[in-house]
């Protein structure tokens, strides 16, 4: 490797911008003659709207325009859309309600938007908004989603009967269930797995900008995959056809999947600006309004059944969820609890039935879609505690019970549509041994009591499923896109470069990393290289950054895309040094003929290309050139997390001693933004298992809906952390890469949850487990002693 | 409205505002200094730390109007031109930021406690404890703490050989 | 935030005034509580009068047995003050442990006292220590100025100048955090003083901070941490939300005392 190519600690390109002040993030940008919008929303989870009148608000100072679902309904723009098909086990489709930007007969959540106020100025707007006058008629809310579907529950879409989107299943489910019948041993638990709320630090917005002379829109965006808006709002919104329509993500300040859906904001502020003749609209989430609107996270209910025979090596795994989906369908909500969900079940184990169904429901609270992990924490929570309980109730080693239930021969298929390509889950396992000292756990937990503390230990061992995703798989699983991606590479005349890439960057550090990529390969410096993202005008196409795609699919494309600009500068090189072409080769920044002196440098060969003096007969002038990349097999990052806690009895305060986590990402670009990209996954999904968590009253009133009450991870709620990672090199991808992104808030939540029940000899602790909650279950678990 | 005059950056700045505009308004909508965000509305994410009067507050939760004559700094007036905070440059250093949103009120808020610190290299256990008014989602802290801890040693240096 | 008028008085006497003119006035210190209520729009208060700036309610002052604190002192000039920390360490203590460091360099103790927050710190010192409210009226005493949930004994117009507090023989302070807002779930302050033992604990009553004089009578009797373990709150007169039920709350009165008993030495 070169001082900046793969595997090198390069500092970040993008920080000076950002820690001089100089980010550049959607509520940054101020176009000329401005407005603001701000949204009047239902203080009410479920009510039919009977009148609004708008007159006070429109005559209120400064009050540009107010536009309600009524206005949207006459413009003939479309609802929002679920980009992903799914069919009931009975073969029936999904059944998705409509999903308009602003409602006009029903409100089906609290926030849902119900009229919007542009003005002038923002407190303007906020003032006027107050003065649109709103009358409901309150319907029952569906809020718990255990009875949801019951039979006298009020059906919230007239589409779904029973509140009920699909039930779909996935595997055998005779395979699965004779295996229960069989098994010497089944463990079985009732999974809850809390809603989460995403809160990337930098709240939602949107600047909608339309031009009357070209008629043509621009929307700047906090959005994680600017095309994909584009196309959903050209395609099925309707808003403008692509053409007329540009997209630009500027700084995003972090997603986390959040920033990926198609949101009404973003569609009213476009439609609005053309309604009010041209002024830019723009709109700025407050934080509650981010707790309100921003699609949530999780949410499911589960009961899952293993089924082990004599010797401890599982023979089946059973499971039924529910999944909370909302009040409407987000844009890729049905795939998470299938297909991103159901299909991990296996984990890092052989198990050779497995059945899986999943009902989707609607309920009255915010949509629910893709969270950091999206469906794989899911899927990890429900079988690793699975195996922790299993260990304790069998009397074994919980780190030996999954090391004899790994899987060892690769490729491994599934019963659940994956086909492992590569993998060594012992080398995870071992590395977290050795370096969380487990040898050494009964002698700190003996001290630990000395002190008057409860100290446990708790594993994860993780799979996921990344570099989403072949197009043609996704295709015949219901996508409504494919999920290649794309890239170009501009060499300028003077050898510096330009890569445009379909990803996009949102704290990834794509800047840098993708910049490695070219010094890699063409032995430039990193400084020569600027990678463009975030603007439908500028890059081709892409699909967008999330499930941890932008290395093994978005450094892919570019990979393809140098590989041809490698190709011809070579032909260059060959036809002006007289040499083979085959001889030629890159090094430090030279084209080489090999075993000669002869060289030219690369800034050279650029220069060659675009004078055009002397090319190769037939060879086009210029040095750019673009690829779609589309992988051929998910890939699949696995790891071991070892989570070791004191429990103040006392309180119920639960202190992180230890956190180790190894994981196997394939080849890595840059350790440092790699292990950034750990750390701050762990923080997150140890945010789930201790802190956060998105809590409704029985009237759908969301009662976390600021920090006050929606507890973040702070820096003293977290340790530092021990990060190391193995390597087996993904065979799928030419830079053998599977990602990073995800895992750490994969793996970790349910090896602090295994951890805290360890401490406590308890089975199971609901989610998060606050001091209240720990506390609470030290008692019972301390009372049978007591009576002793 | 009301005249409000300050001096941000070492420059002066006057302008008339509404009198419950945030000082956070006043920096970003009227004086154009975008590096100073908001996260949240109830004063806990710190991502609108400034100095006023060389100390952290919260410019989301101060009226500009109460600013008036005071001496602020943003994170665009820390560095001496080119020439970076040792702060900013340790959060570089040690990727101590991801999606660079939370940064700037963290880094303000590193800078004043080292600070208040008298100089000194900070723990662990002090920077995180310190840290309780700003939030990051992105990094899990532990670099963010590595960069602070770095710092301050780096200042207390610094002061020492000074001396 | 509602439109409103900011006004900067050159006195208290001249704040008074104002306050007194308009029913929809409000003193405005440092802010850091009724800013954000007014941010959503909970607030609206057509006149804001700034206090924070006024030198006479400023400083910290130790004379004989009592520290004087004027009502605009920032927390974070009590939590480093040399003179706090000689005399009570606990109340420089307290003060650090309010909100943030910035929220520190804003918030004042007059701002504090004179919300009442249930979840507030400082009413639980001034309980604690039998501290004395003076307002430019009169002087109150803690034990009958904490009135209720964000009420207090101070009257319309009325302004806090200062607190005094009698100087304990010892005293400390234990404070048990709400997860999110980090405001005091349970904060019991100990202390034993010239007039006998006081104990109080802020963060769960459901009529705001208060004393708890069965703790007090056990530990003048016996000043250890074991004299009050067994004695609990009634968990009906505590808060309850979905960060701690009453009766998780009244078990950490318990167990925040015993521990500011033994921090106390």
């Amino acid at each position: 490797m070169g001082v900046e190519g793969i595997g090198a600690r390069v500092l970040r390109k993008e920080d000076k911008r950002y820690i001089t002040g100089r980010g550049r993030y959607t509520d940054d940008i101020g176009l000329k003659d401005t407005t603001y919008a701000v949204f009047v929303r239902s203080p009410h989870a479920h009510a039919k709207i009977v009148s609004i009148d708008t007159s006070e608000a429109l005559a209120a100072p400064g009050v540009v325009g107010v536009l309600t679902g009524a206005d949207l309904a006459s413009d003939k723009i479309g609802g929002l859309i679920c980009g992903w098909m799914i069919h009931s086990k009975d073969g029936t489709p999904m059944k998705a309600g409509a999903h308009p930007a602003i409602a006009h007969d029903r409100v089906r959540h609290v926030g849902d938007a119900v009229a919007v106020v542009i003005a002038e100025t923002r407190n303007q707007a906020r003032d006027a908004a107050e003065k649109v006058a709103v009358e409901y008629e309150e319907l029952p809310a569906v809020i718990d989603l255990a009875h949801a579907q019951d039979e006298d529950a009020e059906q919230i879409h007239p589409e779904a009967p029973r509140n009920t989107i699909f039930n779909w299943s996935l595997g055998d489910q005779g395979a699965a269930e004779a295996a229960l019948a069989r098994a010497a041993k089944v463990v079985s638990l009732d999974i809850v797995n809390s809603r989460l709320v995403p809160n990337a630090m930098e709240p939602r917005a949107a600047i909608g900008s339309y031009d009357p002379a070209e008629e043509h829109f621009t929307l700047y965006n906090t959005t994680q995959n600017p095309h994909v808006a584009r196309l959903v709002l050209a395609a099925f919104v309707g808003i403008a056809p692509e053409h007329k329509l540009r997209v630009v993500a500027p700084d995003v300040g972090g997603g986390f999947g959040s920033k990926i859906f198609i949101y009404p904001e973003e569609t009213v502020c476009l439609w609005a600006s053309k309604r009010i003749g041209g002024r830019p609209v723009k709109w700025t989430a407050d934080r509650t309004e981010a707790f309100l609107t921003d699609a949530h996270g999780r949410d499911h209910v589960t009961r899952a059944e293993m089924a082990f025979d004599a010797d401890n090596k599982a023979i089946g795994l059973k499971v039924k969820t529910i999944a909370n989906l909302g009040a409407y369908m987000s844009t890729f909500s049905s795939s998470i609890p299938t297909y991103l969900y159901a299909t991990l079940l296996s984990g890092q184990y052989d198990i050779p039935a497995i059945y899986a169904e999943v009902d989707a429901v609607y309920t009255n609270t915010t949509p629910v879609d893709a969270y950091r992990g999206a469906g794989r924490p899911e899927a990890t929570y429900v079988i690793e505690r699975l195996m922790e309980t299993a260990a304790r109730e069998f009397g074994v080693d919980p780190a030996e019970l999954r090391r004899k239930n790994f899987i060892r021969t690769f490729p491994h298929q599934t019963p659940v549509i994956m086909c492992y390509d590569v993998g060594d889950y012992d080398a995870t396992l071992d590395a977290a041994l050795k370096a969380a000292d487990y040898a050494g756990f009964p002698a700190r937990k003996a001290e630990a009591a000395r002190r008057g503390k409860l100290r446990g230990i708790g594993f994860s061992c993780y799979i996921e499923a990344c570099g989403i995703a072949p197009s043609q798989a996704v295709g015949s699983l219901g996508a409504g896109v494919g999920l290649w991606e794309s890239a170009e590479v501009r060499v300028n005349p003077v050898g510096t470069i330009e890569v445009l890439t379909g990803s996009h960057s949102h704290g990834q550090g794509h800047e840098t990393t993708f910049a490695q990529l070219v010094s890699e390969r063409l032995g430039v410096p990193t400084s020569s290289v600027s990678i463009v993202h975030g603007d439908t005008d500028k890059v081709q196409f892409g699909m967008g950054t999330y499930g941890s795609r932008s290395g093994a699919v978005g450094m892919s494309a570019i990979l393809k895309a140098l590989e041809k600009v490698e190709a011809k500068a070579k032909k260059i090189v060959a036809h002006q040094l007289e040499a083979s072409e085959d001889d030629i080769i890159i090094e430090n920044g030279n084209l080489k003929v090999a075993g000669t002196d002869k060289e030219m440098p690369f800034f050279q060969v650029a220069l060659a290309a675009y004078t055009a003096h002397n090319l190769p007969a037939g060879m086009e002038p210029g040095l750019k050139e673009t690829s779609f990349y589309d992988p051929t097999n998910f890939t699949f990052p696995a790891g071991t997390y070892i989570c070791e806690v004191e429990v103040d009895p006392d309180t119920g305060v639960v202190e992180i001693v230890q956190f180790v986590a190894a994981d196997d990402f394939g080849k890595i670009i840059n350790p440092m933004i790699v292990e950034g990209q750990v750390h701050g996954g762990l923080a997150q999904g140890i945010g789930q298992a201790l802190l956060e968590g998105c809590t409704y009253d029985s009237g759908g009133q969301i009662l976390t809906a600021s920090y006050m009450d929606y507890c973040m991870p702070r820096a003293d709620d977290l340790p530092m952390f021990n990060v190391m990672t193995t390597e087996t090199v993904c065979p799928g991808n030419p830079l053998g890469m599977k990602g990073c992104g995800e895992a750490g808030c994969i793996g970790s939540t349910p090896a602090v949850i295994n951890a805290i029940t360890d401490a406590l000899g308890v089975r199971e602790l609901p989610m998060p487990a606050t001091p209240q909650v720990v506390w609470k279950a030290a008692q019972a678990a301390r009372r049978p002693m007591a009576a002793e | 409205m009301t005249a409000v005059s300050l001096t941000v950056n070492g420059r002066s700045a006057t302008a008339d505002v509404e009198d419950r505009t945030l000082l956070v308004a006043l920096l970003r909508d009227t004086l154009g200094l975008t590096g100073t965000h908001v996260g949240c509305d109830t004063s806990q994410c710190g991502a609108c730390v400034v100095h006023v009067d060389g100390v952290a507050v919260k410019s989301c939760t101060m009226l500009a109007v109460q600013a008036n004559g005071a001496t602020v700094t943003t994170i665009e007036g820390l560095a001496k031109g080119d020439e970076l905070h040792p702060v900013q440059a340790a959060f570089r250093e040690h990727h101590g930021l991801q999606c660079g949103f939370c940064t700037p009120g963290m880094i303000m808020t590193a800078v004043d406690m080292i600070k208040r610190h008298g100089g000194k290299a900070l723990d662990e256990k002090t920077i995180r404890h310190e840290l309780e008014g700003n939030i990051c989602r992105c990094t899990g802290y532990h670099n963010i703490v590595k960069a602070i801890e770095a710092a301050s040693a780096e200042m207390a240096g610094m002061a020492q050989a000074a001396e | 935030m509602y439109e409103t008028t900011y006004h900067r008085p050159a006195s208290v006497a001249d704040a008074a005034s104002i306050v007194a003119s308009s029913s929809e006035a409000k003193l405005l210190a440092g802010g850091q509580t009724l800013l954000p209520t007014m941010k959503q729009r909970l607030a609206a208060p057509e006149h804001l009068v700034d206090i924070g700036k006024l030198a006479e309610l400023k400083g910290i002052t130790v004379s004989g047995d009592t520290v004087t604190i004027g009502a605009a002192t920032k927390h974070a000039e009590v939590a480093a003050s040399a003179d706090v920390a000689r005399a009570i360490p606990a109340l420089a203590a307290l003060a650090g442990m309010i909100g943030d460091p910035a929220v520190r360099h804003m918030g004042t103790i007059g701002g504090s006292v004179a919300n009442n927050d249930p979840a507030a710190d400082y009413p639980a010192a001034l309980l604690g220590l039998g501290a004395t409210v003076v307002t430019n009226k009169r002087s109150i005493a803690a034990d009958d100025f904490f009135t209720g949930l964000f009420e207090t004994a101070l009257e319309d117009g009325e302004i806090i100048t200062k607190v005094s507090f009698p100087i304990p023989h010892k005293a400390a302070y234990e404070k048990f955090r709400n997860p999110a807002s980090r405001y005091a779930m349970c904060g019991v302050f100990v202390a034993k003083t010239a007039n006998g033992v006081r104990v109080a604990a802020t963060g769960v009553g459901s009529s705001g901070a208060f004393r708890v004089t069965a703790m007090e009578q056990a530990l003048a009797a016996n000043w250890s941490p074991e004299a009050v373990a067994s004695i609990t709150v009634p968990a009906g007169d505590m808060l309850s939300d979905i960060h701690g039920s009453s009766d998780y709350r009244a078990h950490l009165v318990t167990v925040m005392a015993k521990r500011a008993v033994a921090a106390a030495g």
